[in-house]
């Protein structure tokens, strides 16, 4: 198939416009109330009070200036970084779990890509027009109404990144004053940097690329299909039902009932193009599985909608699995988890979710580590006693001003020496310093190779946490 | 579907045609690389104007960022980004945040910096930078000097005095530590016996013997050893004499020999030797007072002061 010169002028594919028709279905319904829910929390959340004795009243808020997330009555600190790798590590095994399961769930439902663009498409929709409107529009030359509708939707589409980009930074300080000083000509710089870069991209990825972030952008889309094996329910059209004997056909007088149509050989679909009209990457699910679907399940949805008026079963397009759509005589789609990858990911999950919430839930006020000073190990005093020293840092996790204080176990008392500070007084989020010395005769000093530093912070024996401290003398071999 | 067709569904030829049917297939670029493509062309231009980017002459072009900072002449520079000036302003930054700590320091006395948890703190870590700087050289990272070389600052021993008056005036004068070699007005047989005796003083093996007859050597005024080292043999601080009867040794290396003879033979070495290279540096014209104020906290707390 030669093409002439004159249809490859343009050194680049120049996207196809998508006009997607609205539909409503069981998957329209999911979507929409995890687009309300999602936009309910991502949008107000900043917004909820939460009262705190040394911190701005916000229930999250991530201080990077004061290095500590804020999590409702959570305080992170660095230290905690752990918590974030476990977060993580449980995010990529769900993403796995699930996709193993029921295919690309995350890019259909959950995905912000997906979900801004969806509600990008809304308000396009509720400007333009239903689709025939919008392709009308698209096509007119620029007259006063497509400036204003085109204008219009721009405007507000740009309108929502605004709000988004700011909402984002809300996070990251108290957001009744940032939403006073950044109109105010008085926020930071970097609220306003920002708010100005997640303004565009936001319009940019929802507003003008939409499906060509998941294309050609988005990694996740890609190594998502190979963890598709043949039992994982994806969105499937039921080519043999579809098809029959010799193809789709048009619902036209004589082919009308499904007894009619299976006399004459022709297959279940009706060719009426509405699941392409539907779908928001602009594909046709009839020609298969295929990498640009984010299997969003609205062209079930459309299609059940004409297998209905037709009278004709639903599920001609389903989420099905290859496997069973290959059998003889496929049986009701079903999530099948019986299998080896899957109940891995599942027990990985369950232990790294239990882990966290131990992790989260056990957590100490204080943290603590206790340092030999290894530059020397030990010192040899002038009566003979060995002396060695200690680092003792104990960083305040509590809210409030908190002191520690500091004793030994497993070694005679008056052995360790605290210097000029018996106990410690540290400011909430802060760490402190603390130098101690443990002196033992040459004979004790050659049994001792151990003993317990035990830091209680003061009126708080019950959270008192010792950690077992070496000590170290000229006899040791290293 | 073969593949043929769907080749010819979905590859394009660009029209052009060598040797009658030699083609060449048309991949058009996604629009969006294009995009992308120019957006890195205009943040180059971008980048060009801030930032340094063209040889031009035996110079550069600067492009419009500029920085300023006052370097050690105390001279206050303006010059086009780079890394250098970047640093140098962030020193600048440094040091001005560091100047309240230090002007605290300043006006607190050493007891007072000792006992206040905040300046501790600072001194521990800002002490901690100042003695790798200077002072690591020769006392060692840790402050455990070298047997033989330099002395040990983490031990209770303190050669000149551990009092922070006795370290802060080790530092701002320095000091010179001598002993003349014996072997110049003693036979090696004395030489012998008074290191028998320095042995017998810390409890270590030693020939009875010659310890005895070393203890009266130590008095006499052949050798004199009592003139510095007192007649106790515990040393003279105002001298830098050090005491003879405790387990420290920073000359001999006493520590390292396994046997009783190998540690009566590295006193031998001493006393017939002598030494001349105790010395510790001045440091009043090299640091600030405030640095060595610092400094004269920190070393005090390494071994516990005196």
């Amino acid at each position: 198939m030669q093409k002439g010169l004159e249809d490859q002028l343009g050194l680049y594919q120049k996207r196809i416009p998508i006009f997607t028709r609205s539909v409503k279905g069981r998957f329209r319904r999911f979507k929409t109330s995890v687009l309300v829910l999602a936009y309910t929390v991502f949008f107000l959340l900043p917004w909820l009070p939460w009262s705190r004795l040394d911190a701005p009243s916000q229930a999250l808020l991530f201080d990077l200036p004061g290095r500590r997330f804020l999590i409702f009555g959570l305080t992170v600190y660095p230290q905690d970084v752990v918590w974030l790798a476990l977060l993580l590590f449980i995010a990529a095994i769900l993403l796995f779990f699930v996709t193993g399961l029921v295919g690309r769930a995350f890019c259909g439902y959950f995905c912000f890509q997906t979900l801004w663009t969806d509600f990008y498409i809304w308000l396009e929709y509720k400007i333009q027009g239903e689709r025939p409107a919008r392709v009308r529009l698209y096509r007119q030359p620029w007259d006063r109404e497509k400036i204003i509708k085109v204008g219009g939707t721009h405007g507000l589409w740009l309108l929502a990144s605004f709000w988004t980009g700011l909402t984002f930074v809300a996070y990251f300080t108290y957001a009744p004053r940032l939403v006073v000083d950044f109109f105010t000509g008085q926020a930071a710089a970097a609220a306003y940097i920002t708010t100005g870069i997640l303004t565009l991209s936001t319009y940019l990825a929802a507003g003008l690329m939409r499906e060509q972030i998941c294309t050609y952008v988005c990694p996740y889309g890609r190594f998502q299909s190979v963890m598709y094996e043949p039992e994982t329910l994806a969105v499937h059209y039921d080519a043999r039902r579809g098809e029959g004997v010799h193809g789709r056909a048009s619902a036209r007088a004589g082919q009308r009932t499904l007894t009619e149509r299976h006399e004459k050989g022709v297959g279940d679909c009706v060719d009426c193009g509405l699941c392409v009209q539907v779908c928001p990457v602009g594909i046709d699910i009839r020609e298969g599985l295929q990498y640009k679907c984010i299997s969003c399940g609205l062209c079930i949805d459309a299609c059940n909608t004409i297998m209905d008026s037709f009278e004709f079963p639903r599920g001609l397009i389903r989420y099905d699995s290859e496997e069973n759509l290959a059998s003889a005589t496929p049986a009701a789609p079903k999530v099948q988890w019986k299998r080896l990858k899957t109940i891995g990911y599942g027990v990985a999950l369950l232990l790294m979710s239990a882990y966290l919430v131990y992790s989260v839930s056990t957590r100490g006020s204080f943290d603590r580590a206790v340092n030999q000073i290894r530059q020397p190990l030990y010192v040899v005093l002038s009566n003979g006693d060995i002396r060695n020293r200690y680092q003792i840092r104990v960083t305040n996790k509590s809210a409030q001003d908190q002191a520690y204080a500091f004793s030994a176990r497993g070694i005679p008392e008056g052995a360790l020496d605290l210097g000029n500070f018996s106990q410690i007084t540290i400011k909430p989020g802060h760490s402190g310093l603390v130098q101690a010395s443990v002196r033992l005769a040459p004979d004790l000093a050659a049994k001792t190779r151990h003993f317990e530093l035990l830091i209680t912070p003061v009126g708080k024996a019950a959270e008192a946490r010792s950690e077992t401290v070496r000590f170290d003398h000229p006899g040791q071999r290293p | 579907m073969s593949e043929q067709k769907l080749q010819s569904q979905t590859v394009q030829t660009t029209g052009h045609a060598w040797d009658g049917d030699l083609q060449e297939y048309n991949n058009p670029l996604p629009v969006w690389w294009v995009y992308t493509f120019y957006a890195t062309v205009v943040f180059a231009l971008v980048y060009w104007t801030i930032y340094p980017s063209w040889p031009f002459g035996k110079g550069w072009i600067g492009g419009v960022s500029n920085i300023t900072y006052v370097n050690s002449e105390g001279e206050t520079k303006t010059h086009s980004w780079n890394t250098r000036a970047l640093l140098m302003e962030d020193m600048n930054k440094a040091t001005a945040a560091q100047k309240p700590y230090f002007d605290k320091i300043s006006a607190m006395s050493y007891e007072q910096i000792a006992k206040d948890p905040e300046m501790s703190g600072f001194i521990l870590s800002s002490g901690k930078a100042l003695f790798a700087d200077n002072c690591a050289p020769c006392h060692q990272a840790g402050g455990q000097g070298k047997i033989g070389f330099f002395p040990n600052l983490t031990d209770d021993d303190w050669l000149y005095g551990g009092s922070f008056n006795a370290i802060h005036e080790t530092l701002m004068s320095g000091r010179r530590g001598y002993m003349p070699a014996f072997e110049e007005v003693l036979d090696g047989e004395q030489v012998d016996q008074l290191a028998n005796y320095v042995a017998s003083l810390s409890g270590m093996e030693h020939d009875a013997g010659k310890a005895a007859a070393g203890n009266v050597l130590f008095r006499s005024e052949t050798a004199a050893c009592y003139y510095c080292h007192t007649s106790e043999a515990t040393g003279r601080k105002d001298m830098g004499a050090p005491n003879l009867t405790d387990n420290i040794w920073l000359w001999a290396d006493v520590p390292a020999a396994s046997s009783g003879e190998g540690k009566v033979a590295a006193i031998r070495g001493i006393i017939a030797g002598g030494l001349n290279k105790g010395v510790m540096p001045a440091w009043s014209g090299r640091l600030s007072p405030e640095q060595i104020k610092v400094l004269t906290v920190y070393v005090h707390e390494l071994g516990g002061g005196q």
